[in-house]
């Protein structure tokens, strides 16, 4: 069957472009032809530095002749009618047959020649591609990434004919840029073209690409003795910007390596591309490193790898000088910066954030074995080195270089690390901190940053998230369960709201206090006035009355104090209205995204779905716990006695519910059965001895063994509910009572109506 | 092929040499200052318009916050950009942008040249363009670019603009690490062999505690307001019915200088910078909207 390849040849691509193109290339190959009725038997496309490449197998010379019928006016409609359809249809109406009393036409439709559809489909697949951006040049219209020089088209060893803004298709390719003479070369089937690629020093699949490079990698480094310090991001970017990638092994000068690693690495891969390499076995860098060159060189590389170490050597000198005049400064003038950095425009600045971060910090650290003052020194500490020069130039330094120059500074050891290791984990793959100290630091940093978004309201939305609050999240409950702390979630999200509003407040307060002042200066309002105006609206206005919002040097002591008084009692009124309708709801919608990703956690662990909702349904907001439950539960379930209990849980549910759509259900516990029914006995005494040792365990968190007092329930369960009428008019109450009784201790342990089964 | 450059200035004149054989017009630097050769008008002004453009020309650079009293092997306040603009770019402007990199020396079958996408843009004249960063042995060497908006206009036809920074250029062909070791003439002349120190660095001392300590920030600020107040008044002029685009957009260079020497002496808020950047935008579209007028009338 007829092969089809197309090649769309430009200027250099951005690398960061290249996969997504391929995908986007394929996809809109594929509903192009199935639109025409193809389906190829092989589709495969290529992205590289300067060419998209789709190659199709099995596709048929013309389409399939189809044979439409196409139906009419009825019989004796008006001419109009008749007018209209045939020249809508391009027909005459002795071409037409009377069936049924409709008019009828039967149509051959024949099959257009794939050629046909081949061109328009280049056309619009270029003229509608999807690039995240794209451009025109020279005289034209059309739009690329870059300018589109070349298309090579061919179906079945044959140019399909046809020009897109003045580019001719051809069966016309060309090699590298340096290395193959940049001879066209014709191409009329895909062998040929992989042939010719080759030939002219093309690798042409990406997957090759990063093949060769990795493979010329560890060769360098075999020879020299050393191991390549892999980056899978680096590897595939600088997979998309050789055709040709060749990696040449540089020296970089000794002296540098007393720069952090971290320094190294990033100046290396973030300007320069390079990768780092190491002694084997060794954890620090050695001093060399690798580009990826798109050219075989003359002379083996030697100019290519002297001019690169040279360009390093720049760039390390540069945080060199960085590092030097960093410590040259120090902590204190750090911190003395971030009263200029703003966090947010709507949570201040990252001074004020540390002084919450620090609060909370404090808060935490009993909770989780940290000392107190340590913990507050190092939340104190860990953000100065965001005005640090070194993380200036470097901004994915933040926290690395805090921790280092900490040590540097001869700071406390721990509280070294607790900077260093803040902002961790910083996705599923990185590792949680688990010294007390880290954790209390990293849990208020991430905590905080969850409080005030939401405060704000800027949750994530969908896929949304310019904030990483998921990733957040995700962190508060990885370092939690990690460590294995237990404690109460909402006291402390609400404890840092509650912070966020007295500094909102402050500044409410200041502008109202300044406002009144203004006013009564200017005249504009009385004593009394101002007194009348104590709402909400009114005061407002007050407080936007002066823009600066300035209390002026001359005003007299008695307006001050009467400003002062206005304004503390507008603050006091707006803070419980503003806790009421805006934090209160917002720490619920936080604990509920807190719960979601949990449930994401732990799904992802394979705990059942559904166990999770059950446990879920309790209202715990503490994660150790949940957890416990969801283990514990997990556990039972899969017991005979568990299986058994759940099967009594629903019946008795059932029941409850049914009889509660008559009308409200009876309370109260259940009286002592009268001593000839002995199921009923049985599971009277059974409640009433679960009581106590289920408290116990209940209260000792021991869930396993909360679980296995249940199990005590199952006999006597099932018996019930096989021996006793329970709408037997005499005793429906107390029997109804009794499977509440049964329903309520076991919701004790989870909401077994949300299990599945 | 004509023997490599070995000086400074033989290769400005290689490349001099190089575009005009290619037909560009060999300009000399605008006589007001500018933070970067595209600021030019034969740059900026004559990219907007459909008329065809070539031209290639050197153009000082000042940027008085990069100023390091001579102290730093790279870093300059004052230093060259050789600059191309082709309108329409040609559709073989890679392959002439690499021949010009032959013409100074550079082999290509040695070196490891690479596109790196850069999207280059400069707020202060509202113009963007996309493009690469060019990098010889992991070294910046130009920027290339396609120009897509100027002073918030479309560029139609598309200009093509090659910038070389000619001293970084230098130190890499010539392996010199220290920019004022450069040779500046030829090595062997013999009226006496200079070095780019020789000839710049007093300059570069004296600009540099100018910049950030010498100007008086009340006089800068003056002088921006009365530039900015003056170009809406320039524009208003004409002469033939012309309107005097051209001394109007000299104005608005300087404003956007002194505005640069305003912030290296310190002077400009964070919070103010954008708002001084937006006002020097409006001016350079008014200029650009009036030039795109004259050339379609024309």
């Amino acid at each position: 069957m007829p092969q089809l390849l197309l090649e769309l040849f430009s200027e250099e691509i951005p690398a960061r472009m290249q996969g997504q193109a391929a995908k986007d290339l394929e996809r809109l190959a594929r509903e192009h032809l199935a639109a025409a009725g193809f389906l190829p038997e092989a589709l495969k496309t290529f992205a590289g530095p300067r060419r998209l490449t789709l190659v199709a197998e099995g596709l048929p010379l013309a389409q399939a002749d189809r044979k439409e019928e196409l139906k009419g006016p009825r019989v004796g409609a008006p001419q109009q009618a008749m007018d209209g359809f045939l020249r809508k249809a391009g027909l005459t109406q002795d071409q037409l047959v009377e069936q049924n009393g409709v008019w009828m036409a039967f149509v051959e439709k024949k099959g257009r020649p794939t050629a046909e559809i081949v061109a328009e489909m280049v056309e619009a697949i270029v003229r509608g591609f999807p690039w995240p951006k794209s451009m025109t040049w020279g005289t034209g219209k059309l739009r690329w990434v870059r300018p589109l020089k070349r298309i090579l088209c061919v179906l079945d060893r044959e140019v399909v004919p046809f020009a897109i803004d003045g580019i001719q298709s051809g069966d016309v390719s060309e090699g590298h840029r340096f290395m193959g003479e940049a001879k066209p070369f014709v191409a009329k089937d895909f062998d040929e073209y992989a042939a010719g690629l080759e030939a002219h020093f093309v690798v042409l699949d990406v997957e090759e690409r990063k093949a060769r490079i990795l493979e010329g990698c560890k060769t360098l480094c075999f020879a020299r003795h050393l191991e390549l310090v892999e980056d899978i991001g680096l590897l595939e970017e600088v997979a998309g910007l050789a055709e040709w990638p060749t990696p040449v092994l540089g020296d970089m000068d000794p002296s540098f390596l007393d720069l952090p690693p971290e320094v190294i690495r990033t100046s290396m891969r973030t300007h320069q591309k390079y990768f780092a390499v190491r002694k084997p076995g060794e954890a620090g860098l050695a001093p060399h490193f690798i580009t990826v060159a798109n050219i075989e060189a003359k002379d083996g590389g030697k100019v290519i790898a002297a001019g690169n170490a040279k360009v390093l050597s720049s760039r390390l000198s540069d945080a060199r000088f960085f590092w030097d005049e960093d410590v040259k400064t120090g902590f204190e003038p750090w911190l003395a910066k971030l009263d200029g950095v703003t966090f947010h425009a709507k949570l201040g600045t990252m001074a004020q954030r540390v002084e919450r971060i620090v609060a909370l910090a404090g808060e935490i650290a009993p909770l989780v074995g940290a000392d107190v003052d340590k913990a507050k020194e190092a939340a104190r500490l860990a953000k100065a080195d965001l005005t640090s020069q070194m993380v200036g130039e470097f901004p994915e330094l933040q926290g690395i270089m805090g921790g280092y120059y900490a040590r540097h500074f001869g700071l406390d050891p721990e509280i070294a690390a607790a900077i260093q290791d803040h902002y961790k984990p910083q996705g599923p793959s990185d590792a949680v901190p688990t010294a007390p100290l880290s954790v209390a630091v990293a849990l208020a940093d991430k905590l905080d940053t969850l409080v005030g978004f939401f405060a704000i309201d800027e949750k994530p939305t969908g896929s949304k998230d310019p904030f990483a609050l998921r990733r957040a999240a995700l962190g508060v409950i990885r370092i939690i369960l990690e460590s294995g702390h237990a404690f109460a979630l909402s006291d402390l999200l609400r404890g840092q709201a509650a912070l966020l509003l007295r500094a909102e407040m402050q500044e409410v307060f200041n502008s109202v206090r300044a406002g009144v002042v203004n006013a009564q200066l200017a005249a504009r309002v009385s004593d009394a006035e101002v007194q009348l105006a104590l709402t909400d609206e009114a005061l407002h206005a007050f407080a936007i009355l002066d823009v600066a919002a300035t209390v002026p040097d001359s005003a007299p002591e008695a307006i001050l104090v009467a400003a002062e008084r206005i304004a503390g009692a507008f603050v006091d009124q707006r803070s419980g209205v503003e806790w009421r309708n805006a934090y209160l709801p917002a720490m619920d919608h936080l604990l509920a995204f807190f719960a979601d990703r949990l449930k994401v956690t732990l799904k992802d662990q394979g705990k059942r779905h559904d166990l999770v909702d059950a446990v879920f349904a309790l209202g715990d907001d503490d994660l150790v716990r949940i957890v416990a439950r969801v283990e514990a539960l997990d556990g039972f379930l899969k017991t005979d006695d568990g299986k058994t209990l759940l099967a009594g849980y629903k019946r008795a549910a059932n029941i409850l519910k049914a009889e509660e759509k008559k009308g409200a259900l009876p309370e109260g516990e259940p009286e002592e059965p009268a001593a000839d029914s002995a199921a009923e006995v049985g599971l009277y005494q059974a409640l009433r001895l679960l009581k106590a040792p289920l408290a116990e365990a209940l209260a000792k968190e021991d869930f396993t063994g909360a679980m296995a007092q249940l199990a005590a329930l199952r006999e006597p369960v099932d018996a019930y509910l096989d021996g006793v009428f329970v709408n037997d008019p005499e005793h429906r109450d107390n029997r109804l009572k009794t499977l509440a009784a049964v329903r309520s201790a076991m919701g004790q342990v989870a909401d077994f109506g949300l299990v599945a089964g | 092929m004509p023997a490599a450059p070995k000086s400074f200035q033989s290769l400005i004149l290689t490349l001099h040499n190089y575009w005009s054989e290619k037909g560009c017009v060999i300009l000399q630097p605008h006589d007001v200052e500018v933070g970067a050769g595209t600021l030019h008008p034969a740059t900026v002004l004559r990219a907007l318009g459909p008329k065809p453009w070539n031209a290639a020309y050197v153009q000082p650079s000042r940027r008085p916050g990069d100023g390091r009293y001579g102290e730093n092997p790279n870093r300059l306040q004052h230093y060259y950009q050789y600059q191309v603009i082709l309108k329409p770019n040609p559709a073989d402007m890679q392959d002439l942008y690499l021949g010009s990199l032959e013409a100074i020396g550079l082999d290509l079958r040695t070196h490891d040249i690479r596109f790196v996408e850069d999207d280059w843009e400069n707020p202060t004249v509202g113009a963007w363009g996309l493009g690469w960063e060019v990098w010889c042995d992991g070294m910046e060497v130009s920027q290339y670019t396609y120009f897509q908006q100027v002073g918030g206009l479309d560029v139609s036809p598309v200009a093509g603009e090659l910038t070389y920074g000619l001293e970084r250029l230098a130190m890499y062909v010539f392996g010199v690490d220290n920019v004022y070791d450069l040779p500046f003439n030829d090595p062997d002349s013999p009226l006496g062999a200079l070095t780019y120190g020789d000839v710049f660095l007093a300059n570069e001392r004296q600009q540099s505690e100018a910049n950030f300590h010498g100007y008086d920030v009340a006089v800068l600020k003056q002088q921006f307001e009365q530039m900015e107040q003056q170009v809406p008044l320039m524009l208003a002029r004409s002469y033939k019915n012309e309107t005097l685009v051209l001394p109007a957009y000299d104005m608005v260079l300087k404003a956007s200088h002194l505005f640069n020497l305003m912030n290296a002496r310190g002077a400009i808020a964070v919070a103010e910078r954008a708002s001084y950047i937006g006002r020097i935008r409006d001016l350079c579209k008014m200029c650009a909207q009036k030039w795109v007028e004259l050339q379609e009338a024309a």
